[in-house]
């Protein structure tokens, strides 16, 4: 079994130099393409490598790379950008992608960005990620110095800069338009679409944002190539995946697997099953805001298609797992708790509906609330669905509140009845 | 024009427009908050919620914000959709979690967009049952109340504040539902535009200050259409009274001159009505008793009129009916305008620029949509806010009509063409004496003496047309400058050339037309616009009278003279000596005023007259609008009057009686028609006196109007019979036609529905066009198309400074320069404290610094005041406050002294 994003990551071992990672064949995918691939050529290959953005939407990356204007139209300047901002409550694999081989990201930046003809790139790294901020800053400044960045790359004449972001903390920068306001020192508001960012993006320019494992797979394509990459995966999507298990498992972690390995086999095999004396109610499979899955879906296969099937997203491919243990209530709260918090404020049914869904739930945990609650958080998970807001976060909030009141009515039901909540004795 | 199909029916609407102006445009009442019609769309607030159908077999379609969905031919969309109509009652229910239950003590209360958008979704009962969350009010200076707690985050007041009047200090801070709209910290706000806040907002945030001291409910003011007096641009404006007080001032849409938003000046300056300092009484001097009955007074004025040489000086600031009628009552022979022959010398020459220079005079739409601008020597900022407001949205429109090109996106996709445009601005030039907030907004800056400006015009149009003269020994730098405003003019398409009279350069009006006739000799669209000092100095000087020097030599050859001097303070624009002379020669001074004033004080017979709130009357603005304003109210005191009735029942004393035939305003401006024929049309500006539709008035107040039977009970029990002015189509009560009344005879805006001042949507003919039937106002030089065979030659010398002597230029004050509204308290603590601006060259080399007073002495005039010290600033240059109260009228552009 391949693992070519993290067959040269060694948690606890400093990260990959310029130099162990030339001697892992670094690099050699940039030289590829300076060599004579054209930029159409790089976005055809990652277009039928059906390589799709790890970032949670699952989108095809070289389609998406396609709408770039690369005629006049598209102008001088042209941004790529790696967003590092990795905030989802329970998603934690491209730290690992980022503190453990932070040349692989370079690569795959300087690959995309030559794809689409961009010349200056940024890194948006989350705040809190302070060791990632380290090597990268080191990375790329060794990359400066050996010539795949700056003004004349590998002597071919294309230039590219790059520079590391730290944001400011918040979640709403991992949405990509968000993002983008908060590069330019704006508020972190999201941007109506269209025009899509491929358009105008940074600064009003034509601009790519890829998450980090995506751009990571990039070199391993170009020097593979697309079929290879189709090959690794055990699904229609392309590649491997970096899929993560947290919650009351034994061996909590994140591994890259064949993309469409089961839920089963994630959370049996690779995290050791549940820890004695807890049993699985539910799972959010790809971050806190993807709708639950419960064990009749453990032998789901998790890719981007399957899960959505099922009535989930696959998300960031990161799951959390909820035990029986486990207040749903009390669980959704604290996610609810996350969401409201980290509204922007721009628009109103996520500005006054997340709150008042807060509101709703704590009055529930604390046992006054009703059945008219009940209701409310129902008709929320409607109102704030996808189109109704101006960006994901409040549908995404939405997702684990409306498919607990699917899957564990009846602990919203006890929480009226007894007017407490029946789990607190667990609670430690 | 495209059809769409709302709710099964299909309606031609705009191409290019969103679905929300389409429906509203149709009149489909569709609740919104986010948009406006001059901020366009961002999509916040989700409130404008429809059904998108894909095709005649889709039933459930899809949740869309009209606001943000382009018009698409065959459209199928449902307002009326359950699914839609119960998302936009969800949308109210969110915003009122948190929104004080106080309209009975909000201000904003019954005209406001909040109230009425949440009885037209039929939202009601309260599901929230939690705390709501508070916040802390700001002191944002005497002009706008805050009261943050009310706040629907719905980021119009930002939007309109930063985005499109270009202020800095008013800012959203925090997230999710902690969002503040205010400043930094407590403090006056520092834009001239900042009232408009208080009808941007669509609740009770922002509130009108000076309201708050007199207040009023919408619902309880008589209003009529007026005409904004600060200056010269001619705002369109509704006033309000009760109870004998004028109560507020509210932007009156008018899609040619000011659009939605007026200045500070404008809405905040209209307090002189209520001033103590007010004429309320015909006063004749050294009587035992002064104030007399208005029988005594025209006995008195029948001695002092008749046997007398007479002779009239007429005011920029009245209206051409009073104008008109004191020339007629004195004979054209006597009539003089009241200002010095310097500004007459000026004035002449615009007037005669725009009567037959063969170039259009720009609106303020025209200059919003020209692609390039440059201001000459005005200080525009200060002279003519909003015009300065315009020219701002012409540097944003020129940039953003180039993004969306490129990113194929619509105009009214405001943040998608802000996201774009970023810092790229249209072309704009300001040459200026000083630096000015206008400057952020330019692409060449520059800053000197009226005759370098001047002499940088006459090189620009000597680029843009090689025959005319260059002036000599110009700087590299600025024939290099010269060189590229040229460049960027040929480069427009449509060029706007501002210049005025408030340098008192008469060179710079000169080269102004060069510019604009060089540009347009190019096949290219000119316009060129002067702003003048007041309300009506167009009317005025259009009527080509000779200056106040002419009657000041006049009345040394003469003696037992009789002056009437129609609301003018001659101090304000004549030397002190001057006017002392000329009042201490003249046998009887009539002064015919609604305020005292030095000249009052001077005259033997006190007139009062009416203000705007009080008068029909018409003034002419800067394009040579003729635009009439009617009475708001009527004083108490019969004896206030306009001044054009005292000038004919003067007329009719004359001729031997008392009691002569009233003239109605309408009437007066034919015979104005056919007295002069520049003013030729004007009469077309005001609605016949007799004027009805169906028969019927039209109501000054709203059909809600409340209290009539109780507000007099202190003084008798029977209501009595409503006021009748006789002079308009409109009466002073409730009853009357209550359909939509004609674009010129607005007198408030309400539709069933609609209480708060959004509902000017239902009086336009498509959203942000023209109102209904047209915008009011009667161009009087449109008439000329002919093109002049002249050009200006004689370029100016550059400027040397002197020794022990300095140029005297005028620095003019938004707040301060304005004669009427220093008479209103907030604006008076808005007013700068006055003081001399030097270089720092010149005040090192007199050894002062910062705050020292120095005194400047001109020929005529003496005075002392502190000193400031600037940088922008030439050597041998000194600035004085310009129209300040306490500052005698100074001689710009004359070399005077200066002493330590």
């Amino acid at each position: 079994m391949e693992r070519p994003l993290t067959k040269n990551i060694h948690p606890g071992r400093p990260p990959l130099n310029l130099k162990d990672y030339e001697m892992t064949g670094g690099y050699s995918a940039l030289r590829k393409i300076m060599a004579g691939m054209s930029p159409k050529d790089v976005q055809q290959a990652v277009q039928d490598s059906n390589l799709k953005g790890r970032g949670g939407a699952g989108f095809n990356t070289g389609m998406k790379w396609s709408f770039v204007p690369m005629d006049e139209k598209g102008g001088p300047t042209k941004y790529l950008i790696a967003n590092a901002d990795e905030m989802e409550p329970g998603t934690f694999k491209d730290r690992l992608l980022l503190e453990g081989n932070p040349h692989q990201l370079i690569e795959g930046m300087i690959i995309a960005a030559y794809a689409i003809q961009a010349n200056i790139s940024y890194i948006f790294l989350r705040w809190a990620y302070k060791a990632a901020a380290k090597c990268l800053e080191e990375s790329i400044h060794e990359a400066y110095h050996a010539g795949y960045l700056g003004e004349n790359i590998l002597g071919t004449g294309y230039r590219l800069e790059m520079y590391l972001h730290t944001g400011a903390g918040r979640y709403m920068c991992g949405e990509e338009t968000a993002l983008l306001n908060a590069l330019e020192g704006k508020r972190a508001m999201p941007r109506a679409k269209p025009p899509f960012p491929q358009v105008s993006g940074l600064f009003g320019k034509p601009t790519i944002v890829n998450n980090v494992e995506t751009l990571c797979c990039i070199p391993h394509i170009i020097n593979n190539g697309a079929e290879w990459f189709k090959s690794l995966s055990y699904s229609e999507d392309g590649g491997t995946k970096l899929y993560g298990v947290s919650g009351k498992v034994n061996k909590p972690g994140a591994w890259e697997l064949p993309m469409g390995v089961t839920m089963r086999e994630l959370i049996e095999e690779y995290a050791g099953g549940m820890k004695n004396g807890y049993q699985l109610k539910g799972v959010l499979p790809g971050g806190a805001s993807t709708d639950f899955l419960t064990v009749q879906h453990l032998d789901l296969k998790m890719d981007f298609k399957s899960v959505a099937a099922a009535g989930s997203r696959l998300g960031t491919g990161t799951m959390i797992v909820m035990d029986d243990a486990t207040c749903p209530v009390g669980f959704v709260h604290n996610l609810q708790h996350f969401f409201a918090q980290e509204s922007c404020g721009w628009c109103t049914p996520c500005r006054e509906g997340l709150p008042w869904v807060e509101k709703l739930l704590l009055s529930l945990e604390k046992g006054t609330g009703t059945e008219e609650d009940i209701d409310l958080l129902q008709q929320h998970t409607q109102w704030l669905g996808p189109g109704n807001t101006f960006c994901a976060l409040a549908p995404g909030a939405m997702e684990p509140l409306q498919s607990a009141l699917k899957y564990f009515r009846d602990d919203f039901d006890r929480h009226v009845k007894e007017k407490k909540c029946p789990y607190h004795h667990n609670h430690h | 024009m495209p059809t769409i199909i709302i709710d099964n029916i299909p309606y031609q609407v705009k191409a290019g427009s969103n679905l929300l102006e389409a429906c509203l445009g149709v009149g489909i009442d569709l609740p919104y908050f986010c948009w406006h019609p001059a901020l366009g769309s961002v999509g916040a607030c989700r409130q404008c919620a429809v059904k998108v159908f894909k095709d005649e077999q889709d039933n459930s379609g899809r949740l869309v914000m009209s606001c943000m969905e382009a018009i698409k031919d065959g459209i199928r969309i449902s307002v009326q959709d359950k699914g839609a109509k119960a998302f936009r009652e969800q949308v109210i229910e969110w915003l009122m979690t948190n929104h004080p239950h106080d309209c009975p003590v909000c201000d904003e209360g019954g005209s406001c967009h909040l109230q009425d958008m949440t009885v037209m979704t039929g939202h009601d009962y309260r599901r929230f049952k939690y705390k709501k969350r508070t916040y802390v009010n700001q002191y944002l200076g005497p002009l706008v109340h805050h009261e943050m707690n009310r706040c629907i985050q719905c980021y119009r007041c930002v939007r309109y504040y930063r985005d499109y009047a270009g202020g800095h200090d008013l800012n959203v801070f925090g997230a999710h539902n902690h969002v503040y709209f205010g400043r930094e910290k407590d403090g006056i706000l520092e834009s001239p535009f900042s009232g408009n806040l208080a009808e941007v907002c669509p609740t009770g945030v922002f509130t009108d200050k000076t309201l708050k001291q007199h207040y009023t409910r919408k619902w309880d003011l008589t209003s009529a259409p007026s005409v904004c007096q600060q200056c010269s641009v001619g705002c369109n404006i509704l006033a309000g009274e009760r109870y004998g007080q004028l109560r507020n001032v509210l932007n009156r849409y008018h899609s040619e001159v000011n659009g939605y938003f007026i200045c500070d000046r404008g809405r905040f300056g209209y307090e002189h009505v209520n001033n103590v300092n007010r004429i309320r009484q015909p006063i004749i001097r050294n009587l035992t008793v002064e104030a007399v009955d208005e029988t005594t007074l025209l006995t008195h004025l029948q001695q002092v009129i008749n046997n007398r040489n007479l002779i009239g000086i007429g005011s920029p600031r009245a209206s051409v009916e009073s104008n008109y009628s004191l020339m007629h009552l004195v004979g054209k022979e006597n009539y003089y305008s009241g200002i010095s022959e310097d500004a007459t010398f000026i004035e002449r020459k615009i007037v005669d620029i725009l009567e037959n220079g063969g170039i259009h005079t720009p609106s303020l739409k025209e200059i919003e949509n020209a692609d390039a601008v440059i201001v000459l020597g005005e200080d525009i900022w200060n002279t003519a806010p909003v015009m300065a407001l315009s020219v701002r949205q012409s540097v944003m429109k020129t940039a953003a009509r180039e993004a969306m090109t490129q990113i194929s996106t619509p105009a009214w996709n405001d943040a998608a063409v802000r996201e774009r445009v970023q810092e790229d601005r249209g072309y704009f030039a300001n040459l200026a004496i000083t630096e000015s907030p206008v400057d952020e907004w330019s692409t060449h800056t520059y800053h000197s003496v009226p005759d370098n400006i001047a002499r940088l015009a006459f090189a620009i149009a000597s680029k843009l047309r090689p025959e005319l003269p260059l002036p000599e020994g110009m700087p590299e730098a600025d024939l290099q400058l010269a060189e590229r405003v040229a460049g960027a003019l040929e480069n427009a398409k449509h060029v706007v050339v501002i210049s005025g009279s408030g340098p008192g350069s008469e060179t710079l009006v000169r080269a102004a037309y060069n510019i604009a006739r060089a540009v347009q000799e190019k096949g290219k669209t000119a316009g060129l616009a002067f702003v003048l000092p007041e309300s009506n100095s167009m009317g005025a000087a259009m009527m080509k009278a000779p200056s106040f020097d002419k009657a000041l030599q006049r009345i040394r050859k003469e003696n037992n003279t009789t002056v009437i001097i129609l609301e003018n303070d001659l101090y304000r624009y004549n030397s002190t000596t001057d006017v002392d002379q000329f009042l201490d020669t003249c046998k009887s001074i009539i002064a015919i005023d609604s305020l005292n004033t030095l000249t009052t004080g001077k005259a033997h017979v006190l007139v009062p007259a009416a203000t705007f709130a009080e008068s029909d009357g018409t003034s002419i603005n800067y394009e040579g609008r003729a635009q009439h304003y009617y009475q708001v109210f009527m004083p108490a005191n019969p004896c206030i009057k306009e001044s054009w009735k005292w000038l004919w029942k003067m007329k009719s004393l004359m001729a031997g009686s008392a009691n002569g035939q009233e003239h109605h305003p309408d009437e007066i401006l034919k015979q104005i028609e056919s007295s002069y024929p520049q003013f030729t049309g004007i009469s077309a500006s005001a609605a016949p006196a007799d004027f009805r539709i169906y028969g019927q008035l039209l109501p000054r107040e709203p059909h809600r109007y409340s209290g009539r039977t109780a507000m007099l009970a202190n003084i008798g029990v029977s209501e009595p019979k409503p006021l009748d002015d006789g002079d308009s189509p409109f009466t002073f009560t409730m009853e009357g036609y209550q359909g939509l009344p004609p674009a010129p005879l607005i007198p408030f805006y309400w539709r069933p529905g609609w209480n708060s001042v959004q509902a000017l949507n239902k009086y336009q003919q498509e959203i942000g066009g023209p109102l209904r039937g047209g915008d009011p106002g009667i161009r009087l030089f449109d008439r000329n198309d002919k093109v002049a065979s002249w050009w200006f030659n004689d370029t100016p010398e550059a400027f040397a400074g002197r020794t022990g002597k300095w140029l005297l230029l005028p620095q003019y004050h938004v707040f301060g320069s304005a004669e009427m509204s220093r008479w209103s308290a907030a604006l008076d603590f808005l007013t700068p404290q006055p003081c001399i601006s030097i270089s720092q060259q010149d005040a090192a080399q007199l050894g002062v610094s910062e705050g020292h007073m120095l005194t400047i002495e001109t020929d005529k005039e003496r005075f002392s005041l502190p000193v400031a010290v600037r940088s922008d600033l030439v050597q041998g240059v000194v600035l004085a406050p310009a129209g300040f109260q306490s500052i005698p009228s100074l001689a710009w552009g004359t070399w005077i002294k200066i002493m330590a």
